[in-house]
């Protein structure tokens, strides 16, 4: 293997690794495809027999949660002792040359996904349990979790393109069923519609890219397509850019890049739970896992190598333009939805910029951060029945457990030092830099500059989600209340996740994250930063200080009145990111009705203030022409012809319009006997 | 060729009694005063027309026309039936046109036709016993057949999407 | 097996569509007979395959196409009817008459 390894072209002359010497992990390996199954199982026990047990399914669902909570941490554990690369497979059916296998992939990447998903997925179907109390689909709904859950660990346990389909589409479904829980409100209906459609769209991007590639390779297996790579097969050179393209383009869709994020804030619609492990465990992080699989595609000099800009400057527009917009919600779910997409719009940026650590890095603490900030703001919205934080507010007081855990979310997310969402955003700032000047050109240094401005865009929308909701008077009608504690402790228990998770990655004194994800056969040739780059990481801190600083004399002086917002109310820029940017409305009117859409209304001003002005001018003076023509020639001469062959042709359309009589079985007779008496004159005349 | 040479052959006969069970089914099909009982007629006039495909070798076609038809299209057409409650025999609702005997006709006359030009210009010619496997089918359909293929799955996606906006209900009202 | 009587046999489950078709005020009956002639259609393609000994199944795939396509059309025409019902109440053909002049 190690000759595989120095074969490849590495991009990062630094960032060089050496083939570690990998385990096979033993029996732990081996039968790691429990993960996938005992959830999919175990969803099958909650739909038939949920009902009838005591607990109503849930304690089904938290059993296979459970299990792959502790499997992944046990994983987790022996990777980090010895480094694990283990890929099993069943063959499932062959297809002339083409042979379909059930797999399961154990190496850094994927078990960094089971322990992240476990672990997240265990605290949020605890919290589950208090929070769809008395819910009508109480059952069913546990048994689409667990659907979602396990189509995920499908999709991130799959050692070939197929198998990857098949889960990314089981999550789809599964999303799809989430978001229109509350399926009695026909908007729930329309968000689940919209997500699917948005994803599917995208999806066939990834269709096309698996196609491309499973053609020109002759194989599924990323194993056998990353050994192309560093083979640097010239089939797979020459379409590697449409490849590359086309896979980013769905995981485009199902990490929701601008402009596919349209679905994303809409998902808000199903049950917090949901969101909270949509956002931060599966489904949005399966593009960045997609990008982190076929890392090599990108970074390899030779192939997709020009997507990497794309994906860079993709990246950048969905952190900054998704950041701005957050800061105008009121819907607090929504907040951290466009939050979300910001972040993701890291992980991507960082992907774009050739820094597979890194990105992966933030989607790991991200993880815990933001589906902690969900389960905290379900536990809020639990409390005063309103998602709106003009609803909200002083609720510091009623419910502190939610209050602290939110805080420290907050905090992690805005990338205050030391909690983990500092350490993997100067992660992505050091590669962005580093990028800058390898190859990334003023693409990554103006990315650089808009992902600094981001650290201070989240740092100040979370302030003002925290003043909002947690300071000041208490607007809604509702008792707020403590929730009860199997919601509070998982708040707790993420809350210290979210806090420690960024010391497992250190620069210069404990690289654990990087060498676990980095444990793999073939090198990805990215680059991670040898020492902590104090200019960086005090940029990134000022911005998220400055954020979190303006934040507070913003909306903490004005936390007494009811339109806190309306301090934000800048004339164009407010009504842009009201509208969110006008996209939502350029896809229902730009396809649904493309006369009425802003395009048409553009036009109409051309025609309005420009064009006419110009008509006008030129038609009064044909005018003048014209009423020397019309007098004299037109109405004498011309109009008579005109007129007679016109009422000519209308009075044969009166007699024959008799024959139009609108009964198709009246057609279907001269059909039928027209062509008897084609066919009985072709003979007589032939 | 004599009558008697014809029906030596056994597979003569088979056809005779699947042919004659297609045409009966078939007159019911177009007479029977019960919609169901006429949806199910129909079945047996498919299910005929897949014996008559596997006697002329070709099985996957036989195998599509009971799957797609037997199996799919005529649940359509019994979920239309329920859909437009439409007369199942007891109602007194006239199901047929007074203009019978005209149509009846131009049928006649179209099978006089349609039979005469295939009579004089076949005749006696025989048909050479080849069986067609799904997997020559399946080259062929994949290899020269491949852009009407895609066409004919884009006809049915358009179908699909254009069932759906026909036949939901109008959000709006 | 002569090809004829395969031919013949199409002709007259033709002949029994274009029947059920001129007859059936019923929009789904109508709909049923077309499906007649369609599978009358179908015979007479997969017959002439077998009577050329097509080395490109040319008569076999197209009978395939047809059963495609009679798919969609029989999706759509139902959903039509199923319209056309919803609107006025009655799947019967030859009380609409909205194409007319």
């Amino acid at each position: 293997m190690t000759s595989l390894a120095t074969s490849l072209l590495l991009h990062a002359e630094e960032g060089a690794e050496h083939a570690v010497e990998l385990s096979n992990g033993g029996l732990l390996a081996e039968l790691a495809w429990l993960i996938p199954m005992v959830p999919l199982v175990l969803m099958f026990g909650v739909l038939f027999f949920g009902k009838r047990l005591p607990g109503k399914g849930w304690e089904l669902a938290e059993f296979s949660m459970l299990f792959v909570a502790v499997y992944g941490v046990a994983l987790f554990i022996a990777n980090a002792n010895t480094g694990i690369h283990y890929e099993g497979a069943i063959e499932i059916a062959t297809v002339g040359s083409l042979v379909l296998e059930w797999g399961w992939m154990v190496d850094g990447l994927s078990i960094m996904m089971y322990t992240v998903i476990g672990v997240v997925g265990l605290a949020v179907f605890t919290y589950s349990k208090g929070y769809m109390e008395g819910d009508i689909r109480y059952t069913g709904f546990f048994a689409n979790f667990t659907l979602f859950t396990a189509g995920m660990l499908v999709l991130v346990s799959a050692p070939n393109l197929l198998q990857l389909i098949v889960g990314w589409e089981l999550v789809g479904v599964a999303s799809y069923l989430l978001i229109g829980h509350y399926w009695e409100d026909h908007e729930n209906n329309a968000a689940a519609i919209k997500a699917f459609i948005t994803n599917k769209v995208a999806d066939v991007g990834l269709l096309i890219g698996v196609i491309i590639i499973a053609v020109t390779v002759g194989s599924f297996r990323f194993s056998d397509v990353l050994e192309a790579i560093a083979n640097a097969d010239s089939g797979l050179i020459q379409v590697a850019f449409w490849a590359g393209l086309a896979l980013f383009i769905g995981a485009m869709g199902k990490s929701a890049q601008f402009p596919f994020h349209v679905w994303l804030p809409d998902a808000m619609a199903g049950p917090t739970p949901v969101s909270s492990l949509m956002h931060a465990a599966t489904m949005v992080t399966a593009g960045v896992y997609l990008l982190g699989r076929m890392f090599p595609l990108y970074q390899n000099e030779l192939f997709a190598v020009d997507v990497k800009v794309i994906i860079i400057i993709v990246g950048a527009l969905t952190l900054f333009l998704m950041g701005l917009i957050a800061l105008v919600q009121d819907d607090i779910k929504k907040v951290l939805a466009y939050s979300t997409l910001s972040q993701l719009g890291y992980m991507t940026v960082a992907m774009g910029a050739g820094a597979y650590t890194a990105g992966l890095f933030h989607l790991f603490t991200h993880a815990f951060f933001k589906s902690l900030l969900f389960l905290a703001a379900g536990s809020v919205i639990h409390a005063v029945h309103s998602n709106n934080m003009s609803d909200m507010g002083g609720l510091r007081k009623y419910m502190p457990s939610t209050y602290w855990t939110f805080i420290i979310g907050s905090l992690a997310l805005a990338g205050i030092f030391p909690l983990s969402g500092f350490w993997s955003k100067d992660e992505i700032l050091a590669s962005l830099r580093y990028d800058a000047g390898h190859g990334g050109g003023a693409v990554a240094s103006v990315v650089l500059i808009v992902a600094i401005a981001g650290a201070f865009i989240t740092a100040l929308y979370m302030a003002r989600a925290v003043y909002l909701t947690f300071f000041g008077e208490y607007k809604g009608e509702a008792h707020p209340h403590e929730s009860p504690k199997i919601m509070t402790y998982p708040l707790i228990g993420l809350a210290v996740l979210a806090a420690v998770a960024g010391f497992s990655n250190m620069p210069g004194i404990f690289t654990g994250f990087t060498d676990w994800v980095g444990a793999r056969i073939i090198v990805m040739g990215d680059h991670h930063a040898a020492a902590i780059d104090f200019l960086l990481a005090g940029a990134g801190l000022a911005a998220a200080a400055a954020g979190i600083a303006v934040g507070t004399r913003l909306w903490r002086r004005d936390r007494d009145t009811q339109q806190a917002r309306d301090t934000f109310r800048i004339p164009v820029l407010y009504p842009l990111l009201e509208r969110k940017y006008y996209i939502d409305d350029f896809y229902l009117r730009g396809i649904v009705n493309p006369t009425k859409g802003p395009i048409a209304r553009a036009i109409d001003w051309s025609n309005t203030y420009v064009l006419d002005g110009v008509v006008n001018g030129v038609g009064a003076g044909a005018g003048l022409m014209a009423r020397i023509v019309y007098h004299g020639i037109d109405q004498r001469g011309i109009d008579l012809a005109i007129n007679a062959a016109a009422a000519a042709t209308g009075q044969a359309g009166e007699q024959l319009r008799y024959t139009t009589t609108g009964r198709v079985q009246q057609y279907a007779w001269a059909l039928f006997a027209g062509t008897i008496l084609l066919v009985v004159g072709f003979l007589i005349f032939n | 060729m004599e009558f008697t040479d014809w029906i030596a052959d056994a597979r003569n006969i088979v056809f005779l009694v699947i042919g004659v069970a297609i045409i009966g089914s078939a007159i019911r099909v177009v007479t029977s005063p019960n919609v169901v009982h006429a949806a199910l007629m129909l079945v047996v006039a498919l299910g005929g027309s897949a014996g008559l495909f596997l006697m002329l070798g070709a099985e996957f076609v036989a195998w599509t026309v009971v799957l797609v038809y037997i199996g799919a299209v005529i649940v359509l057409f019994l979920f239309g039936i329920m859909i437009t409650r439409a007369p199942t025999g007891r109602d007194s609702v006239q199901l047929d046109h007074a203009r019978r005997w005209p149509a009846a006709l131009v049928a006649l006359a179209m099978f006089v036709t349609i039979a005469w030009a295939t009579t004089v210009s076949f005749g006696d010619a025989l048909i050479a016993d080849r069986v067609v496997r799904a997997e020559d089918l399946g080259a062929v359909l994949f290899s020269r057949y491949v852009i009407p293929f895609e066409v004919v799955s884009f006809v049915l996606l358009a179908a699909l999407i254009g069932g759906i906006v026909l036949a939901r209900q109008d959000p709006e009202r | 097996m002569i090809v004829n009587q395969f031919l013949v046999l199409a002709a007259l489950l033709f002949s029994i569509g274009i029947y059920g078709v001129l007859v059936r005020r019923n929009a789904v009956l109508v709909l049923l007979s077309v499906e007649l002639m369609l599978t009358a259609v179908n015979i007479n393609l997969v017959a002439f395959g077998a009577f050329l000994q097509d080395e490109l199944l040319a008569g076999q795939v197209f009978a395939l196409f047809v059963i495609a396509v009679a798919a969609a059309e029989v999706g759509i025409g139902l959903a039509i009817v199923v319209l056309i019902f919803r609107n006025r109440s009655s799947a019967n053909i030859d009380e609409l008459n909205l194409l007319k002049w």
